[in-house]
């Protein structure tokens, strides 16, 4: 069992971005903890600014160094970096065309028992609907690793959501195939596309493989990249199935699964499941717990394959 | 006379065409803010050939919804292109919108939605100090905009890095689109708001005189260790009694017969000033 978040691969990321770059920075609203951003700020002093819990200031200030030529990146709770300083995503980061990359931690439902102001289940739609902001969800640490290496070579703002618990390895060190704004395929199969993001991505995978073992193949689409949602990769592995079901840690609307069916809906009309957390507080438990009680584990997601395809 | 001070009159008249050709605009803060805008424009180290020069100075118009005053000013400093912009502000498909946009050279930000510019000015004054430069960082704010929160996490935030490359100006015109400024959100005593955080404050008795500006920029320049507020008194509307300390002038389009009169008024405060 992984015992490395994604954070703290980011983190390593960073620094070795760090040693060699001085304009990149990271930014943190008093959320280095949390963000696994401690030892960057000790070991890049110099290149690290602590904003204090400010986040609409957290991100305002991180934009005014990109204009200047940094490559900020602000690290702070999901729920808040893309809710409260929302507007600022939106005037100072997107529509200022200023290279920031905004970094949701502890995303979705992380933070567990703390409740429905610390979980970010609006944050994809909200970041997806701003033009220009780009939304990826990696799904575990190698992949992570790999996005944000891509990241640090572009110069247009983006919104990556990282969970807060180390999460099982979709991936292995040697084999993480990865391109830039491409989904990966996992699994190949003719009867249902399974496409998830982030943390569901290994809950998919592994319902996949229930399903062989009863007899339903279908294939696994990791869509780290929610937006711009690649839309030919999706299209590709949904040719001749039957159904294809979205699974993510959000809100049923406006997330990973509203984009999946539009673009199936106009471009090859069938049944389209979108599997999330309801449109209410979740019910107070760990991820793994909640993720079970609405049917977001591997047995969950095979149930409504199964139950699908029957109908 | 200082000639900024008649110029000032001149860039008024500019104002006045182009919200008139482009269907209306915020004419009141314009007249309020053209003199610091115009002060600061003359005395920066920027020019449409350094605009992308990383050691020019940067200037953030956080009031954004003054952008008519900005493209006046811009237009006389060479960066943008005044026929242009009375030809087509505001109207379809315009790059001259009602707010500034950073696709138009000379301009740093896209600002609007009030309260944001500071925050920017304090990155953009955190990273010329990483990276040593010189340069200094300008914002504009309006003394309604201080009723946002976020001006005050960026208040906060200069003076805990004792951000001396950073100015920011509060256009004091003691007016907003609902009536007077204590009417609706008092704003207190922002000295001492302001030097509470660890800012240096110098309030210009008339924020309308570009001496008295000019002479508050060089005491800004001077003071290290703390960012400067300068609250400057002005008129909203200044130019013409007709505007003069109106709130109903905050957004404005004049009708034939007020557009004569400021007309008339503007050109009546210029001569006035070359006979001083």
């Amino acid at each position: 069992m992984n015992k490395i978040p994604n954070r703290a691969v980011m983190c390593d990321v960073l620094k070795e971005a760090a040693a060699k770059d001085r304009n990149v920075v990271v930014l943190c609203s008093d959320s280095r903890g949390s963000g696994s951003m401690t030892s960057f700020a000790e070991t890049y002093p110099a290149q690290f600014v602590e904003v204090g819990i400010a986040e609409q200031n957290l991100v305002g200030i991180a934009a005014g160094m990109a204009a200047c030529g940094k490559k900020p990146f602000a690290v702070s709770p999901a729920s808040f970096i893309s809710t409260r300083s929302y507007e600022q995503c939106k005037v100072d980061c997107a529509y200022s065309n200023t290279n920031v990359k905004l970094v949701g931690i502890s995303g979705g439902v992380s933070y567990g028992a703390l409740g429905m102001s610390h979980h970010s289940a609006q944050d994809i739609a909200a970041m997806s609907a701003i033009p220009g902001m780009r939304v990826y969800l990696p799904s575990d640490r190698h992949q992570t690793r790999k996005l944000f290496e891509a990241l640090l070579k572009d110069e247009q703002t983006a919104y990556i959501r990282l969970g807060r618990n180390p999460v099982e390895d979709v991936y292995t060190e040697e084999n993480v195939p990865f391109a830039m704004d491409k989904a990966t395929v996992l699994a190949e199969g003719s009867d249902a596309l399974l496409v998830a993001c982030g943390e569901m991505v290994k809950p998919a995978k592994d319902a996949a493989e229930l399903l062989r073992e009863q007899g339903i193949s279908a294939a696994v689409l990791d869509m780290y990249c929610v937006k711009p949602l690649d839309a030919e990769g999706l299209l590709k592995a949904a040719k001749g199935k039957k159904l294809v079901v979205s699974v993510e840690e959000h809100s049923p609307f406006g997330g990973l699964g509203s984009m999946v069916a539009q673009v199936i809906g106009a471009n090859d009309p069938k049944k389209v499941l979108t599997l999330a957390l309801p449109d209410a507080p979740v019910i107070t438990g760990t991820s793994a717990e909640v993720f079970r009680y609405y049917g977001l584990d591997a047995e969950g997601i095979a149930k409504t394959v199964r139950e699908a395809l029957k109908n | 006379m200082n000639a900024l001070a008649v110029k000032a009159y001149d860039l008024r008249q500019d104002v006045l065409d182009i919200i008139v050709s482009g269907g209306g605009g915020h004419i009141g803060g314009d007249m309020s803010s053209m003199e610091i805008m115009l002060t600061l424009y003359n005395r920066m180290n920027i020019t449409p050939e350094t605009a992308d020069d990383p050691d020019r100075d940067r200037f953030v118009l956080s009031k954004g919804h003054c952008v008519e005053t900005l493209y006046a000013v811009l237009a006389d400093r060479g960066f943008l292109d005044l026929d242009e912009i009375k030809a087509t502000f505001s109207k379809f498909g315009s790059e001259y919108i009602g707010h500034p946009h950073n696709t138009l050279r000379g301009i740093e930000m896209n600002s609007g939605s009030l309260g944001h510019g500071l925050s920017v000015c304090v990155g953009m004054a955190l990273a010329g100090r990483m990276d040593g430069r010189t340069y200094r960082v300008y914002t504009l704010m309006g003394d309604g905009e201080l009723a946002e929160g976020s001006v005050w996490e960026g208040a906060t935030s200069a003076g805990h890095y004792k951000l001396d490359n950073l100015c920011a100006v509060i256009d004091r015109n003691h007016l907003q689109i609902s009536g007077t400024t204590e009417e609706v959100m008092d704003p207190g005593n922002l000295r001492e708001r302001l030097e509470a955080t660890g800012w240096h404050v110098i309030e210009v008795a008339d924020g309308n005189d570009v001496d008295q500006l000019n002479a508050a920029f060089d005491e800004a320049e001077k003071t290290k260790g703390k960012p400067t507020c300068i609250i400057a008194n002005t008129i909203k509307g200044k130019g013409s009694a007709l505007m003069e300390n109106k709130a109903g002038w905050h957004h404005h389009l004049p009708n034939a017969e007020e557009y004569a009169q400021i007309k008339a008024d503007l050109a009546a405060r210029k001569e006035a000033l070359l006979h001083e």
